[in-house]
């Protein structure tokens, strides 16, 4: 017997919105919550009754996430002059932009295991599950990710 | 701050607003299979549903809004979603119903969650007229099977669209009000207002 889709949104929906701005930041992190929340509900009454719904969920999110960050950059400049470097500008409404950055620019295996992680709160075991890999794999990679994180982030990482 | 601080204060109205923002999303890409908002009510907050075909349930307070959506999930679809606008027909016509202005409803109704017997009976309901009564047994003559009063009985109590399809006008043969879905203080209510707002102009 399946879950009503609107209790799924109730549960999941912070956790959705956590990797996509982790992913995509927070400027495009709405349409990527909004966009995978579609593409689950069309996909849900197929999915097996006994699969892992957060995991499936954080596996939508975060390829729509990356979606959103491709259709950006294929998207023209909207003026000619260059953008600042965006590590200086300041954090807008307590947002904390330089730390989503630098996630960005980790390898993608590493940026995975850290979002899945850390941000969404799944094991080590649900993310091998949707990265393949061991699940010791999946611990070494977002070790890997976290400490590339120190090196970058100019913030305290806890 | 830790990764897991990667949300804005604000979150719980971000969340309410993107909410919203899937239903209609929903509703127009034709995924919307279940639809539902609740009104507030002289009888308490209802919980109405549809489908894109009509009205599919109407749910009292005491009824568990969890058990209430999972039942439109196991029979309907899980494909259940807070969506307003398909319920506004609905709501407006309850809300004159209730300042006893409104006789009878207009809006569709899906009759998919009462089969056979059952369907037929809520079927019929809306040919007791507004004001008036009927016994249990009345109705099991008026459907051609005068021995069905305790299976009346039983269409009436799980009738998925009560208030639309009036189950409350059928009362016990003594005169009792009888059971009902919403509590017996609720179809007390009901036959009151129908009484003191007067039986239908002829026509």
């Amino acid at each position: 017997m399946k879950t009503p889709f609107e209790a799924l949104v109730r549960t999941h929906g912070a956790t959705v919105l956590r990797v996509c701005r982790a992913v995509a930041g927070p400027d495009d992190a709405e349409d990527a919550w909004s966009e995978a929340f579609l593409a689950a509900l069309r996909a849900y009454p197929e999915l097996p009754d006994d699969a892992n719904v957060e995991a499936w969920l954080v596996t939508i999110a975060h390829r729509k996430a990356i979606d959103q960050i491709r259709a950006r950059r294929q998207a023209p400049l909207p003026t000619q002059e260059l953008p600042e470097d965006s590590r200086a500008a300041p954090a807008v409404g307590g947002w904390q932009r330089d730390l989503w950055e630098d996630l960005a620019t980790l390898p993608p295996k590493q940026r995975s295991a850290v979002v899945y992680h850390h941000v969404a709160g799944l094991p080590h075991r649900e993310v091998a599950a949707i990265l393949g890999g061991t699940p010791a794999a999946a611990r070494r990679a977002s070790a890997d990710g976290i400490a590339a994180l120190r090196r970058t982030y100019s913030g305290e990482l806890r | 701050m830790s990764l897991t601080d990667l949300g804005l204060p604000d979150d719980d109205a971000t969340l309410r607003r993107l909410s919203a923002r899937l239903g209609q999303a929903a509703a127009e890409a034709d995924l919307l299979d279940v639809a539902y908002r609740t009104i507030d009510s002289p009888l308490g907050t209802l919980l109405l549903a549809a489908t894109p075909r009509g009205l599919v349930r109407v749910a009292f307070s005491i009824e568990a809004t969890d058990e209430v959506l999972g039942e439109l999930a196991s029979r309907v679809s899980p494909r259940v979603l807070e969506d307003r606008p398909r319920l506004d027909p609905v709501a407006r016509e309850l809300g004159e119903y209730f300042e006893g202005r409104r006789r009878s409803f207009d809006v569709p109704v899906d009759l998919s969650l009462a089969a056979g017997f059952r369907r037929e009976v809520v079927e019929l309901l809306p040919r007791i007229a507004y004001g008036s009564t009927a016994s249990y047994r009345q109705v099991a003559e008026m459907i051609g099977n005068p021995g069905a009063t305790r299976a009346v009985g039983t269409a009436c109590a799980r009738n998925p669209v009560p208030l639309v399809l009036p189950c409350h006008r059928v009362v016990r043969a003594d005169g009792a009000t009888g059971a009902y879905r919403g509590g017996p203080e609720a179809k007390i209510a009901l036959l009151a207002l129908e009484k003191a707002s007067g039986p239908a102009p002829a026509v």
